[in-house]
């Protein structure tokens, strides 16, 4: 495996906004123990904007830094403006990833739609499969990485 | 920062007397061993001097060792060479679930070319299933490759049982040793080992230099096509240098075997007493009273080995782990699954590997970090988090 860069080894040497918030409106989690990644994010939502995130993350290096660093980047954003956020933009943030540890940013994408995607269906204002589209998220979505 | 080095499986410090013991031969004495001249002549005496020194080690003649570039390729010039050579009289090899790469890949290429191939499985310690193994010999076994004792686990397998096993069917018995020889004592005779590979940068020898054991009467293809060097079984301008720091480090090692085994031993035992000790929900792998003196594998449930390791590495900390994101693979090592330890454990495992330069000092280091550290990947971890919550009895 090619070695991480600088920012990488930053963002799990000292990852922020590690935790989970106790009355969080909207939380996701994606990944599973067997393959070796779980990532959970906590957000805060008020007034369409998320003004609190926390993680918590079993797995690599490369999960850490990338949950580190999406947390980072959705903090203080709309719901409208996380949700643009792809795994290639934390990538990019991150100043890239080994190829064999892509799979760690889109782990974090996928818990930030998640989350998001939580926090609207608690509100009950739109239908299951509304927050569905607006979330992207495919229904049955299994780990990338394993399968299950 | 100070390297403090806990990966002595990986690779071993050179030695300075080794290192010493070379140098003419990286400078002056640079002549090519098969020249008739003086100065070949000197490089050829050099060369079967430390061949001399490889059988005495490991008790065979001299006449029986073959120099390789390492483990790897005595691995695959004799699983494939006796293959090739004995594919008329049966096309049968049996070897282990935890074998080396170097063993493994070699077995898998061969069952593409139409050998068949038997894995062993290993009890939860990692020993191999003697009962397992007898019962997969048929008329059609050819070779036995088990390796002497695994290099994630350092379990020492049961060589003589298996050489016995193998002599009376009359199969040949090969053994990867690279993780023993330096260490264990070892007797080719009285184990009834027909073939054996090391490799020199595991006891404080140079890299890129291996042996290769393989009893007289043992035919094998040869692997390495050109001139007639190592009795026309391996060819190649040899290595002298290396060679002669092979030696060296061989005789060092086994000057002080059993000295070198309790240094180890001891400051093993106080690692793995002092982790049980400070830092809750770990398992400790492999069978450390019949193991590899210096090494240990604990797994720290609820994180991740990489996550670990870079922590580590951050403090100055070099040591490896049976987790899946170092290697570059998604499974986690085929060792500790053959050991029947569940993927989500495996993932957080730990290989410290202690050497002949480490201190109590180092050792105390290590433990205070990774008790900082483990403490921290787990209050980051979900997993810990929802066993705190739920207070699980498991293990």
């Amino acid at each position: 495996m090619e070695p991480y860069n600088e920012k990488v080894i930053e963002n799990y040497a000292n990852p922020k906004n590690v935790g989970k918030i106790e009355d969080a409106n909207g939380v996701g989690e994606v990944g599973n123990p067997v393959c070796g990644d779980i990532m959970r994010i906590y957000l805060k939502i008020q007034d369409n904007k998320i003004i609190d995130v926390k993680f918590q993350t079993f797995g690599c290096g490369a999960a850490i830094a990338s949950s580190s660093i999406s947390t980072e980047m959705i903090k203080g954003k709309t719901l409208e403006e996380a949700l643009q956020i792809t795994n290639k933009d934390v990538v990019n943030e991150l100043g890239g990833l080994p190829p064999v540890k892509l799979h760690c940013s889109v782990l974090a994408e996928e818990a930030i739609r998640k989350a998001i995607a939580d926090y609207y269906l608690k509100q009950g204002v739109m239908s299951k499969q509304e927050v569905m589209e607006k979330c992207k998220i495919k229904p049955e979505e299994g780990c990338q990485k394993c399968g299950v | 920062m100070k390297n403090i080095y806990f990966d002595n499986s990986a690779t071993t410090k050179l030695d300075e007397e080794v290192l010493k013991e070379m140098m003419p031969y990286l400078t002056e004495d640079y002549g090519n061993a098969s020249s008739i001249y003086r100065l070949g002549r000197e490089s050829r005496k050099a060369i079967e001097e430390a061949r001399e020194k490889i059988a005495k080690a490991i008790n065979c003649e001299p006449n029986e060792i073959y120099f390789t570039s390492g483990g790897s390729e005595a691995d695959n010039t004799i699983i494939r060479g006796v293959a090739y050579q004995y594919k008329n009289k049966g096309n049968h090899i049996i070897t282990s679930q935890i074998e080396h790469p170097a063993v493994l890949e070699t077995c898998k290429q061969l069952e593409k070319e139409g050998f068949e191939v038997s894995y062993i499985g290993v009890d939860e310690k990692g020993r191999v299933k003697l009962e397992e193994l007898q019962n997969a010999i048929k008329p059609e076994t050819i070779l036995i490759t088990i390796m002497f004792t695994n290099n994630e686990i350092g379990t020492i397998q049961p060589i003589a049982e298996i050489g016995k096993i193998a002599k009376e069917h009359q199969i040949i018995f090969h053994t990867d040793s690279v993780q023993a020889v330096g260490t264990l004592d070892i007797d080719v005779e009285k184990m009834n080992i027909d073939s054996l590979s090391m490799s020199a940068h595991k006891f404080y020898g140079p890299k890129g230099i291996g042996a290769l054991y393989v009893r007289k009467g043992v035919l094998f293809q040869k692997f390495m096509n050109g001139g007639h060097q190592e009795r026309n079984r391996r060819a190649g301008t040899e290595n002298t240098a290396a060679i002669v720091g092979m030696g060296k480090a061989i005789e060092l090692a086994y000057e002080q075997a059993e000295d070198h085994r309790n240094k180890l031993s001891k400051l093993r035992d106080y690692y793995i007493s002092q982790i049980q000790e400070k830092i809750p929900y770990i398992k400790i792998n492999g069978d450390p009273e019949n193991g590899l003196p210096g090494l240990s594998n604990i797994s720290f449930r609820f994180i991740e080995g990489e996550g670990i390791l870079l922590n580590l590495d951050l403090k100055g900390i070099c040591a490896s782990s049976g987790s899946a994101c170092t290697s570059g693979s998604l499974d986690p090592s085929h060792v500790l699954l053959a050991i029947g330890l569940p993927h989500e454990i495996a993932h957080g495992s730990i290989r410290i590997s202690i050497g002949k330069y480490n201190t109590k000092e180092e050792v105390d280091y290590l433990i205070e970090q990774l008790v900082e550290i483990v403490g921290r990947l787990r209050a980051m971890s979900p997993l810990y988090e929802e066993f705190v919550k739920k207070d699980i009895k498991i293990f």
